[in-house]
């Protein structure tokens, strides 16, 4: 019951810092609008269209046509001028005639809409889970080392274990609805088709949230400071992003990619893209969330031996 | 004689290479307040972490009712209250309280009755219900005190209650403390404040390491000739320090 009691007061302390709150279920959704504006370009042909004595309705129509602009010219030769201009600027110019070939896409996953932002969107969810529980539950616990209320915790019978496992229910829940918010964000708002199980996704981010609180609590424990708590994040957290699978690991150097296997978030990573781009089921999923799932216990082992530092029993 | 509940044998702690705590030897019997003084750095604070099971000695034992510390069990049975007031400034009086009164696991009843109690006892029940962020130094004080008092404890471990805390209020307290030594509850006190050692029933000086005296206020005074135990703490301290430097 000690472990609810401790769930109860850390949730109850984290709704009552409003802004931090604000940065957990916030930020995440300015930051993922923003990619959205930034990576939603696709790469798709303009036409320029010059026109010469043609009827302006027509012009007008034309110009609405998307990916279609028009350029008015008085005379024939002008607009040829122009089009030379163009045309020598052009690197190669392609064969004019080519034996007829047509090509046909299949989309295997998503559609001819589906860019890269759409790509990151599923790793994103977890970085963001990921960074966030880690940065606020390390200071958390940092914190009640620093006031002092750690000791007087202990001080009390209450067993090392339950400290953590009371921290992990809080930060689990607060990982539900920051995946929540971020989930219905992305679909509703920014229209990107999840093709498997939300419950997976939320299943996997809480995972996540477990192992980056887990990680949190322990970096905390090598920290003085919250400021030395920040200059984990360089260390800890943009190693992640580098190898989580937002860069493609495929075009790494084999040592490199060696280093992705040590890093919880590229499990994560694998297994939201696999649920939010190709529909895998849980049995596809499951080899990602054993070895989340290891990360949990081996961190969690530690944070409740490394607890004794504090009470000797 | 009184049954020792605390009991310190020959207890070394170290630091590294600095020794906090040479050999102490250290009885607290049953139903008395004792007070630790002693210049800051002289290990109270260690000797009390010690007792907790904080920390493990190097050598030497503690007992609390006759079983080896650490234990956490017997913890329930202590009332603690550190130094720093270490609240959780974001909780109310009452959610910091409750929060503890949990962690003792006592009953819905007992904590709801315990919390009006320990509440009255340090005049907080006004701002119970008002976040700890707002408290003043003095308030948080108490609170602090409050949450120590909480349980059924045998013993109270209590580390500088009444800094910051006025006159008229520090007088109620120690009538607490007096009347809950009178229900038979063991209270070891640490103070800087030297007139409030005169309210002790004994009196453990505890300098470099060691304690070099240990009686009630007036035999203490007696032994050192003076008229009051901050005398019998700077005469002994001068005392130490000629020691220290024919050494």
């Amino acid at each position: 019951m000690r472990t609810i009691s401790i769930a109860k007061r850390v949730t109850r302390e984290l709704f009552r810092d409003k802004r931090t709150l604000m940065l957990m279920f916030l930020a995440p959704i300015l930051v993922l609008f923003l990619m959205k504006l930034v990576f939603s370009t696709n790469s798709s042909t303009n036409v320029d269209l010059a026109t010469v004595n043609v009827n302006t309705s027509l012009v007008k129509t034309l110009d609405k046509v998307s990916h279609v602009d028009t350029h008015k010219y008085t005379t024939d030769k002008k607009a040829q001028n122009a089009l030379t201009k163009i045309q020598s600027q052009l690197p190669n110019q392609a064969p004019k005639k080519q034996t007829q070939s047509k090509i046909i896409n299949h989309y295997q996953y998503g559609n001819s809409d589906t860019n890269f932002f759409d790509k990151i969107v599923p790793i994103l969810m977890g970085f963001f889970v990921f960074f966030f529980v880690f940065l606020i539950s390390g200071m958390a616990l940092l914190n009640e080392r620093t006031s002092g209320t750690l000791n007087r915790l202990l001080a009390t019978p209450v067993k090392r274990s339950e400290i953590v496992f009371g921290y992990m229910l809080s930060y689990g829940g607060l990982a539900i609805i920051q995946t929540l918010i971020i989930v219905l964000f992305t679909v509703w708002a920014l229209k990107v088709e999840v093709v498997g199980n939300i419950l997976y996704v939320i299943l996997i981010n809480f995972i996540l949230a477990l192992v980056a609180l887990a990680f949190g609590i322990l970096m905390s424990t090598f920290a003085k400071s919250e400021f030395q708590m920040m200059q984990f994040i360089p260390l800890v957290i943009v190693p992640q992003v580098f190898f989580s699978g937002i860069i493609p690991l495929d075009t790494m150097a084999n040592g490199v990619k060696v280093i992705s296997y040590i890093l919880p978030l590229k499990y994560a990573g694998d297994a939201l893209s696999g649920i939010v781009m190709s529909g895998n089921g849980f049995l596809q999923i499951l080899p990602d969330i054993g070895i989340l799932l290891v990360f949990l216990v081996i961190l969690t082992v530690m944070n409740i031996l490394g607890l004794k530092k504090y009470r000797k029993v | 004689m009184y049954e020792a509940i605390i009991s310190l044998n020959n207890v070394v702690k170290k630091f590294g290479k600095q020794t906090v705590l040479r050999n102490i030897n250290f009885q607290v019997p049953q139903g008395r307040i004792i007070g630790l003084i002693g210049p800051s750095g002289a290990g109270k604070s260690t000797i009390i972490k010690v007792i907790l099971g904080m920390e493990v000695p190097d050598s030497g034992q503690t007992t609390i009712f006759n079983q080896k510390m650490p234990n956490r069990k017997l913890l329930g049975k202590i009332g603690y209250m550190a130094q720093s007031d270490a609240l959780y400034e974001q909780l109310t009086g009452r959610e910091n309280l409750q929060f503890y009164a949990d962690m003792k696991e006592l009953t819905k009843t007992a904590a709801a009755q315990q919390i009006k109690h320990v509440t009255q006892v340090v005049d907080l029940t006004k701002a119970l219900d008002k976040r700890v962020s707002g408290y003043s130094d003095g308030m948080k004080r108490r609170l602090s005190l409050a949450i120590a008092l909480l349980g059924f404890n045998q013993i109270l471990i209590l580390d500088e209650p009444t800094v910051g805390v006025d006159p008229a209020l520090r007088r109620q307290i120690w009538s607490e403390l007096q009347n809950l030594r009178n229900q038979g509850k063991t209270i070891l006190v640490t103070t800087h404040v030297m007139d409030e050692a005169e309210l002790t029933d004994d009196v453990a000086l505890l300098l470099g390491g060691q304690i070099i005296a240990y009686n009630d206020p007036y035999s203490l005074k007696q032994a050192y000739q003076v008229n009051s135990i901050e005398e019998v703490f700077l005469k002994a301290e001068a005392i130490q320090n000629e020691n220290n430097l024919y050494r």
